[in-house]
């Protein structure tokens, strides 16, 4: 009961954690029909300022300053998409994420080389017990974190004007830019928030129990692909329950992982894309995904 | 006769397109040097059949052609001296909304967040203007009052249709633009929204209304023209357009024998369309298309 306490605890704080990257993946789907594939590098190049900068002034304003310059990354990458390739299709769109892609995790394993970067968290590898329960304070950090900022989101998303300029732009671009909201603002700004969540993530996937960012940190956050898909990929609270859903399996998975040596080592690697393909079997849209994907 | 007005104010609040041609890619020509103004203050109604280049014009003065990947290749758009750039978010603000053909109303969006979603490309800013905008725009439409909290694409098609022009009039518009606002409506609903466009005008917003339904249209507006792949085939006031043979027999489904001798009056239009069915000749299979 301790176990499957603790380990239910850990999968909500990976869960919450894979939130912040499929929410900003979703967003950015939404805005511009971009599979955003630089996803996983925007992360760890967010990752990567914070764990250089912390020394130098402090915890949360390497935070701050990582996810200012993972959104400043992320909208440099759409301006290039709108500018740069103005009338590409959607696809090619999607392919150049792919070569960003390539050349930022290149360049950041490059800077990173084989070491594990600490982040400079004040959680350090403390734990906190609850009667028999250990959980570490990083984790419930997340958790709280990803909660006011995914609550945070969802308010801005419901309420604010530019919810409601990405909400309409999403349903039907061309009679959003008739209100007269600018299609390619909304973009811009969905980018950038996406990038900052990104590296904000990257933090607590950096933090302990894990050694550190790395450069395999930037996999770790390809769990959260499976994580939009389960959901739905145009829907943000479904990238918010898929999260949870994948972030739970992967936890018991790792946990059981004794219990479950049957299916061999690794299985917790593979589990969240067996719970994606189940999912879509018997849902093949996600969970709150919009019958017609196809975007105009 | 008033005294002789400088250019400034005749410019004021008119909409006036000159030699418009526009392609879409570097083959299909759509427009080709189309003229034509909106005096303020006026209907004016574009007639022509599909692929005539109605909405291409459209989308010349909203803004919206790069989105279809048109160009303007040579002329002009001017609303109220100013040149209209192609930049939609520019024409809101200038005081240009179209309503866009089909309605386009974001179905999963609540009525209310439709509304808001028209108020977002306005200049006024705050939330006592919001209200007064949407306070407007319920005393129209009482009926968006009553759904307000409804998912928009649960209502019907004239409901719908209501909403898209409710939805265009939170932007406080100067001229609207109406892209065949009585598509796919029961001819009860096409009188009802003939009414609406009316009462909008006579608020004081100029209106520029694209239509199939000519006798509709005709009935509206106080000038007209008539568009034929991409050129304006025919241009007058909407009671000379009515009386005029060619456009009988092209719009509004009637043959050289059968005219009505009160034309000026727009009801005969009306009487005429609904008779039509009664009507022979070449106009008769293009009249089931624009009733349908």
């Amino acid at each position: 009961m301790i176990k499957l306490t603790e380990t239910v605890l850990n999968g909500l704080a990976l869960g919450s954690v894979y939130a912040l990257i499929a929410l900003g993946f979703v967003v950015i789907f939404k805005a511009s029909g971009v599979m955003n594939f630089a996803h996983g590098s925007l992360l760890l190049f967010g990752g990567y300022v914070t764990a250089r900068l912390h020394d130098a002034i402090g915890f949360i304003p390497a935070v701050l300053v990582g996810a200012a310059l993972a959104a400043a990354l992320a909208g440099l990458v759409q301006l290039l998409a709108t500018r740069g390739l103005r009338g590409a299709e959607i696809h090619t769109l999607t392919i150049l994420t792919i070569g960003v892609d390539v050349l930022l995790s290149t360049e950041l394993n490059r800077q990173v080389g084989a070491d594990y970067l600490t982040m400079g968290d004040p959680w350090g590898a403390d734990v906190t017990r609850l009667g028999s329960i250990t959980v570490a304070d990083a984790r419930i950090a997340g958790i709280v974190v990803a909660v006011i900022v995914i609550g945070a989101f969802f308010a801005a998303f419901r309420w604010s004007r530019w919810g409601l300029s990405m909400r309409s732009a999403a349903a039907d671009p061309e009679a959003a830019a008739l209100m007269g909201i600018r299609l390619d603002r909304v973009r811009l700004i969905a980018w950038c928030v996406a990038g900052a969540l990104a590296a904000l993530a990257a933090v607590f996937l950096a933090a302990f129990p894990a050694p550190g960012l790395d450069r395999t940190t930037s996999q770790i956050a390809l769990s959260a692909f499976p994580a939009a898909i389960l959901g739905g990929m145009d829907s943000a609270v479904g990238a918010l329950i898929g999260s949870l859903v994948i972030g739970l399996t992967a936890a018991m998975a790792a946990g059981y992982q004794n219990e479950l040596s049957i299916l061999g080592a690794g299985f917790s690697d593979v589990a969240p894309y067996l719970v994606m393909v189940l999912v879509l079997l018997v849902r093949p849209t996600g969970l709150f995904g919009s019958k017609e994907l196809t975007r105009v | 006769m008033s005294p002789p007005e400088t250019e400034a104010e005749t410019e004021a609040g008119t909409l006036r397109v000159s030699d418009l041609h526009v392609s879409y890619g570097r083959s299909v020509q759509a427009l080709h040097g189309v003229s034509l103004t909106v005096p303020q203050g006026r209907i004016v109604a574009v007639l022509g059949s599909n692929g005539a280049g109605k909405s291409t014009l459209l989308r010349a003065v909203s803004g919206t052609l790069a989105l279809h990947r048109g160009t303007v290749e040579r002329g002009t758009v001017h609303f109220d001296g100013v040149r209209l750039s192609g930049d939609a978010a520019r024409s809101v603000a200038a005081g240009v909304v179209q309503v866009p053909e089909g309605r386009r109303i974001f179905g999963a969006l609540s009525v209310e967040d439709n509304l808001r979603a028209g108020f977002l490309g306005s200049a006024r800013r705050s939330r006592a203007e919001l209200r007064a905008a949407r306070e407007r725009v319920f005393a129209q439409f009482p009926v968006l009052a009553e759904r307000r909290r409804q998912a928009a694409g649960l209502m019907s098609g004239g409901e719908q249709q209501m909403l898209a022009m409710g939805r265009a009039l939170m932007a406080a518009p100067r001229l609207l633009l109406l892209d065949e606002p009585s598509l796919g409506l029961a001819p009860l609903m096409v009188q009802r929204i003939a009414e609406i466009i009316h009462e909008i005008n006579a608020q004081g917003t100029s209106i520029l209304l694209v239509e199939q339904n000519a006798a509709m249209a005709l009935e509206l507006s106080d000038r007209a023209s008539v568009l034929d792949v991409g050129q304006v085939r025919l241009e007058g006031s909407s009671a000379d357009l009515a009386a005029a043979d060619e456009v009988r027999r092209l719009y509004l489904g009637e043959t050289y024998e059968t005219g009505c001798a009160s034309d000026a009056n727009g009801d005969a239009a009306y009487a005429t369309a609904a008779s039509a069915p009664s009507v022979t000749g070449p106009g008769l299979t293009e009249l089931g298309r624009w009733n349908g």
